[in-house]
């Protein structure tokens, strides 16, 4: 019975990651094709990766649309839900709901509005326009995360801040946003990690430079080899790192 | 004296009730004042209009003659120190208590030696360095003390102060409560539901009961001569024996005590009664106390309660005869 389970369980994690060990295995191939027999280790295929000048154009690109966007949506994700949290606004609850309305919408639907919106007001395919793509798909995630981490006993401290003369942006800048560092970074970090491997809108709305995976695309189109293995390899890398990133932050566990 | 605090006619609503009714105080400089009530009495909301987190619906509040009715609360000479005391998690003690100088534009080498006087003030010199989480109830109660009295307050508002500490270390916060107020002159109003840490602290009462002041006065005043039926039961414990007068006198079923005309009924401390005189009663209750029992006796149709001596020998069901003493009897006129 326990073995049952046990293979159960090896079955289950070999369904969710052989593609990923076979996909990382084969980047370390030496030779042309990323198919059985493997006869590495090589890093030829990383070398060429590093080499290739599209790909670390992606590389900068993805970076940077990735650390703009999240650091843009956890800053306004924070604005929203502080006001939220704070003050008393008309429709309150409705208004909360239509923030966080877009976690349900496709990324291909947001991908194409954003699309048809940047042609109608003449906003050229780029990659501030997929950035600004990014900033839509991730707010309301950071909203929701920020917003359920803002509670009464802050409101107090906030109070206390003003009571002792603090404006209400140095209130922000100096108490309510230090008190909250975890909860903003594990925004920050979580964006960051839906923002690096995000494909639908930065295809759809970049043009000459783009991001990794929109590379990645364009060069699967050409057949596999073992590069294309060695740069989704890196890529899945990155995304485990942030993701355990965010993991720490989010569930450390904290004093008080 | 000019008062340092005029509250005037305020009253305040939230939807349901009215939750401050009318309310009138003046309050002297250097004065420890204690707003005490049962919850719901609305004692903590005056002290959020005092405090400046509130802006009344009616009426004026006065602090050192200026209207402050609907000043900022950085704007007006109050400083609050939090129930949950709202220490920056974040910053050192230090940092804490200097914050109210940062916000003034204080260079750090001037207020952190501020800080750390008025943190020896408060006998947390030592702790500097730390972060409020590091610290115990008692010790982040004081930082909250200090961080509020740094800014150098005409006024300072705790609210419910010791509410989160335990028992002892509530005694041993009072006696440092006072002292520190002593020592910086500041006027203190304290907001509590604890008639004991009230009659310890202040230098005036305030009782509060449905949005109103049903008394106020210094705690002798208040304990020996309430004004109210609810005093009488809210600040210690009193026996309520109604009646009816004629002649200068209102007679009880436990005898007749001299009464202006409109009298509804007498309220009795339980120290005031004493087993050996000519009211007869029966022993419904005893419950000891160590230094003494507490005697609950039935008389006509009222219990009256009795303070004896740990030694007496009484039990429940007994008949006895009880003695009031008719000088400490208090006249109730509502």
């Amino acid at each position: 019975m326990r073995a049952a389970a046990y293979l159960y369980a090896l079955a289950i994690y070999g369904f969710i990651f052989l593609p990923v060990a076979v996909l990382v295995l084969f980047s370390f191939q030496g030779t042309l094709f990323p198919i059985p027999p493997f006869n590495g280790p090589s890093l030829r295929w990383y070398a060429a990766v590093l080499s290739d000048a599209r790909l670390t154009a992606g590389l900068v690109n993805s970076i940077l649309v990735a650390l703009l966007s999240s650091a843009l949506a956890t800053g306004l994700g924070f604005l929203a839900a502080w006001g939220f949290a704070r003050f008393h606004l008309p429709g309150s609850a409705l208004l909360r709901g239509i923030i966080t309305l877009p976690l349900t919408v496709s990324y291909l639907i947001i991908g194409m509005g954003l699309l048809i919106f940047f042609n109608w007001i003449g906003f050229p395919k780029s990659l501030a326009a997929a950035g600004i793509g990014h900033v839509v798909i991730n707010l309301p995630l950071c909203f929701a995360i920020l917003y359920s981490q803002m509670g009464e006993n802050q409101a107090n401290i906030e109070r206390a801040a003003r009571d002792l003369g603090a404006s209400e942006a140095k209130l922000l800048l100096l108490v309510t946003a230090p008190m909250m560092w975890p909860a903003l970074f594990a925004a920050f970090f979580l964006s960051m990690t839906f923002s690096w491997d995000e494909f639908v809108i930065s295809f759809l709305l970049t043009r000459f430079d783009t991001t990794l995976p929109v590379e990645i695309w364009n060069m699967l189109r050409a057949g596999l080899n073992p590069k294309t293995n060695a740069v989704g390899a890196l890529v899945f890398g990155v995304s485990v790192v942030l993701a355990i990133v965010f993991e720490l932050i989010a569930f450390r566990k904290r004093p008080q | 004296m000019t008062p340092l605090v005029s509250i005037q006619q305020v009253s305040h609503g939230f939807g349901a009730g009215p939750v401050l009714q009318d309310v009138t105080l003046d309050l002297a400089p250097g004065s420890y004042t204690v707003l005490l009530g049962p919850s719901g009495s609305g004692k903590t909301t005056l002290l959020s209009v005092l405090g400046g987190f509130l802006t009344p619906e009616r009426g004026r509040v006065l602090i050192g003659g200026q209207d402050c009715t609907a000043l900022a609360p950085a704007r007006r000479p109050t400083a609050t120190v939090f129930q949950d005391y709202a220490l920056f998690p974040h910053m050192s003690v230090g940092a804490n208590v200097g914050f109210g100088l940062r916000m003034r534009g204080v260079g750090r080498a001037e207020r952190d030696r501020a800080a750390r006087a008025m943190l020896e003030t408060v006998g947390l010199g030592e702790a500097f360095a730390r972060k409020p989480h590091q610290l115990s109830g008692g010790q982040r109660q004081r930082v909250a003390l200090a961080r509020a009295l740094l800014v150098e307050p005409a006024v300072l508002l705790l609210d419910e102060p010791l509410g989160a500490l335990d028992l002892k270390l509530r005694r041993q916060m009072q006696d440092e409560l006072k002292a520190i107020q002593r020592r910086v002159g500041t006027a203190f109003i304290h907001v509590t539901h604890d008639q004991e840490e009230a009659m310890a602290l202040a230098d005036h009462i305030v009782v509060m009961n449905r949005g109103r002041i049903e008394d106020e006065g210094t705690p002798e005043r208040v304990y020996q001569r309430p004004r109210t039926r609810f005093t009488a039961t809210f600040m210690g414990e009193s026996s309520i024996l109604p009646g009816r007068t004629a002649q200068g006198a209102i007679t009880t079923a436990a005898g007749s005590f001299p009464a202006p005309p409109e009298a509804t009924a007498v309220a009795v401390r339980p120290e005031h009664v004493a087993l050996g005189g000519d009211i007869p009663a029966t022993v419904i209750d005893v419950v000891f106390q160590g230094s003494y029992k507490r005697v609950t006796a039935r008389v006509g149709d009222s219990d009256v309660l009795a303070r004896v001596g740990a030694e007496t020998p009484v039990a429940a069901g007994e008949a006895v005869r009880l003695a009031i003493d008719a000088r400490h009897v208090i006249v109730l006129r509502d």
